[in-house]
């Protein structure tokens, strides 16, 4: 999560006409840049596989219809579970519910951080102090034991008291970045003339603020969805998800529980980890690939042979 | 001293917000389950430790809100934390006490580990730009810090516990050993400890070297700098004493705020190793819907980060003489 800590500075962008060519702009720099490029298509091919799991997935995923732990064989690409369900399918089937995780948890996160951190910014004196003071608190705090003592009290709640739990955890630290940018445009001449025009605060914030943060706020919807990733992994690792579910956490919950190690059934443990981390690591890397675009001190250098 | 004193009013709000979300959640959730913890209760625990069981977990309808608030501000500030159940009779605080050395030496010190290598780390790759380094460094822990810490412990067992048989499958010592402080016993605990805290540095120290190496980068530009050089100071002085000394701040009060993140992340390690600290304490809490317990360990593992962060303040204070120049 430190890995943005510089980006902050360096990430005002000049004021903007249209939002489209921000976007086009943005776009352009991200096909452009290899890290982004990974990241991307490992999104892609992960967006692919949740879509056409029916259709991929060789077996229906929860049916125990084969024998316990079998070795990986071409029949079962991964092996069986302790239950007799195919290992591979289950892994298909369960991008479903890791993606909606990661994306709709993202995407809520970010938006109560720029509720909170552009108000706060835009606002100033007191209602700043307040709303950075419960940014603050909410940072410092640390997450999982928070989450779990919430996800245990709203036991058996599924993924939405998951997501739930995440959003409430996940936005402190994408509040306080946008702070800090909106802070520093909140001085520029266009705002100025803006104000100057008599425009309403909704309108200055909504058309003249929000552009100019855009790369910003795709940028903590990426690593809003790591974490996302991460930590419904952990809470359903733990038992705390939904035990019926189809997701890499729950098949890490029932791996870990049959002792899949032991068993001799690695790839039950292992495959769903693997996921998790894909997933989390392509995020992570179009999250980098960002900050390399926007503070172009970070790029790799290529030295020249001497 | 402006800046300690806010530091110690932040110290105190959020010391008391924690406090109020530990009355607030069980109040403002379903409490089914704490129920029938409480109902488990009955008949094996004297009257008075319920009742600061119930007080804890918001049954006490015959009283006000205002009330019950004030008598769990009491309780906590005698420590009294109830009685837990899955060590019963033993009370919550007894039992955090049993688990706290395990974890505070495991995350204290691979924390201090992953800071100090990273932060080197960083800074030489900063300094040698477009190197091995820096070429490779950044993607790979990238990618590592996205890791889940538990399946990285998971992976760590299967390697070298169960398939080269170099460490232990798990806990902190031989069952067989007693717990006293003999070379021993301390060789066998750093034994049972090197994958656990190994698992903790692997996936914490990416983000010491990225910020390192990012704010490096930045400070290797600056005029004080370039100045060194033109002086003729040698390299290695000119890394650790002008770039380095002043590229580490932001790694240092990151160090407060990833503390948090790291604490939550050895809960899972040590659930995975059946390590037996404070985190697969609170997992055992979870499952025995041990709710007095889990919020104590809430509450507990939330204060110590808050020292710690109140600690980073104070050194940044320190180091930094802009802090203590400030308003």
């Amino acid at each position: 999560m430190s890995l943005n800590l510089v980006a902050d500075q360096s990430r005002v962008a000049a004021p903007v006409g249209s939002r489209s060519r921000v976007l086009g702009n943005l776009a352009r720099a991200l096909v452009s840049n290899r890290k982004a490029l990974t990241g991307l298509a490992v999104l892609v091919i992960f967006a692919l596989v949740a879509l056409l799991a029916p259709v991929i997935a060789p077996y229906p995923p929860q049916a125990d219809l084969f024998g316990q732990i079998l070795p990986p064989s071409a029949q079962h690409l991964l092996g069986t579970t302790g239950n007799g369900q195919d290992i591979f399918s289950q892994l298909l089937w369960g991008t479903r519910q890791s993606l909606v995780i990661a994306i709709l948890a993202g995407a809520a996160a970010t938006v109560i951080s720029v509720i909170v951190g552009v108000t706060a910014a835009y606002l100033g004196g007191i209602p700043d102090h307040v709303l950075n003071l419960f940014t603050d608190v909410f940072l410092v705090i640390p997450t999982l034991p928070l989450m779990i003592v919430i996800a245990a009290y709203a036991r058996s709640g599924g993924v939405f008291v998951i997501i739930l739990v995440i959003v409430i955890t996940g936005w402190s630290y994408g509040a306080r970045q946008l702070r800090s940018q909106a802070l520093s445009l909140r001085k520029r001449e266009f705002l100025e003339a803006a104000r100057v025009r008599g425009e309403r605060n909704v309108y200055i914030i909504l058309a003249e603020i929000l552009p100019n943060m855009t790369s910003l706020i795709v940028a903590n919807f990426l690593g809003a969805a790591v974490y996302a990733v991460l930590a419904a992994a952990g809470l359903q690792f733990l038992g705390l998800g939904d035990p019926n579910d189809l997701s890499w956490g729950t098949m890490l919950f029932w791996a870990e529980n049959n002792g899949a190690l032991l068993a001799g059934s690695p790839w039950w443990a292992i495959a769903p980890g693997l996921c998790i981390a894909l997933l989390g690591g392509a995020f992570a890397l179009v999250n980098y690939a960002f900050d390399e675009i926007g503070n172009p001190a970070l790029r790799p250098v290529r030295r020249r042979r001497q | 001293m402006t800046y300690l004193i806010r530091r110690l009013e932040f110290f105190a709000i959020t010391l008391w917000a924690a406090l109020t979300m530990n009355f607030i959640i069980p109040r403002v959730m379903p409490g089914s389950p704490a129920e029938a913890m409480l109902v488990r209760f009955h008949g094996r625990a004297s009257p008075q430790t319920i009742r600061t069981i119930e007080i804890a977990l918001g049954f006490h309808t015959d009283e006000s809100l205002l009330q019950q608030y004030g008598e769990y501000l009491w309780n906590m500030a005698h420590l009294n934390l109830g009685t837990s159940l899955t060590f019963f009779p033993s009370s919550v605080g007894k039992a955090i006490m049993v688990g706290l050395p395990w974890t505070v030496g495991l995350v204290g010190l691979s924390t201090v580990i992953a800071f100090v290598l990273g932060t080197l780390v960083g800074m030489l790759s900063a300094w040698r730009r477009g190197g091995i380094l820096d070429g490779a460094l950044p993607t790979v822990f990238i990618m590592v810090s996205a890791f889940p810490y538990f399946w990285i412990a998971l992976v760590a067992i299967l390697i070298f516990s169960f398939t080269l048989n170099w460490f232990p499958l798990g806990f902190g010592y031989d069952l067989h050993q007693h717990i006293e402080l003999s070379w021993d016993f301390i060789g066998n605990a750093i034994w049972h400890g090197f994958l656990p805290a190994l698992t903790i540095v692997i996936t914490s120290i990416g983000g010491w070297i990225l910020t390192m190496r990012n704010t490096m980068i930045t400070t290797l530009a600056e005029d004080y700098v370039k100045m060194a050089r033109a002086k003729g100071l040698s390299p290695v002085r000119i890394m650790f004493m002008y770039a380095g000394r002043n590229a580490i701040l932001p790694n240092l009060t990151g160090f407060a705020m990833s503390l948090g993140f790291v604490i939550s992340g050895a809960i899972l390690v040590e659930i995975v190793f059946n390590y037996p600290g404070l985190g697969y304490m609170l997992l055992q809490a979870v499952n025995n819907e041990d709710f007095a317990l889990m919020q104590g360990l809430f509450l507990l593992i939330t204060v110590a980060v808050l020292v710690a962060v109140l600690l980073a303040d104070f050194l940044t204070a320190l180091l930094d003489p802009r802090t203590r120049a400030a308003d």
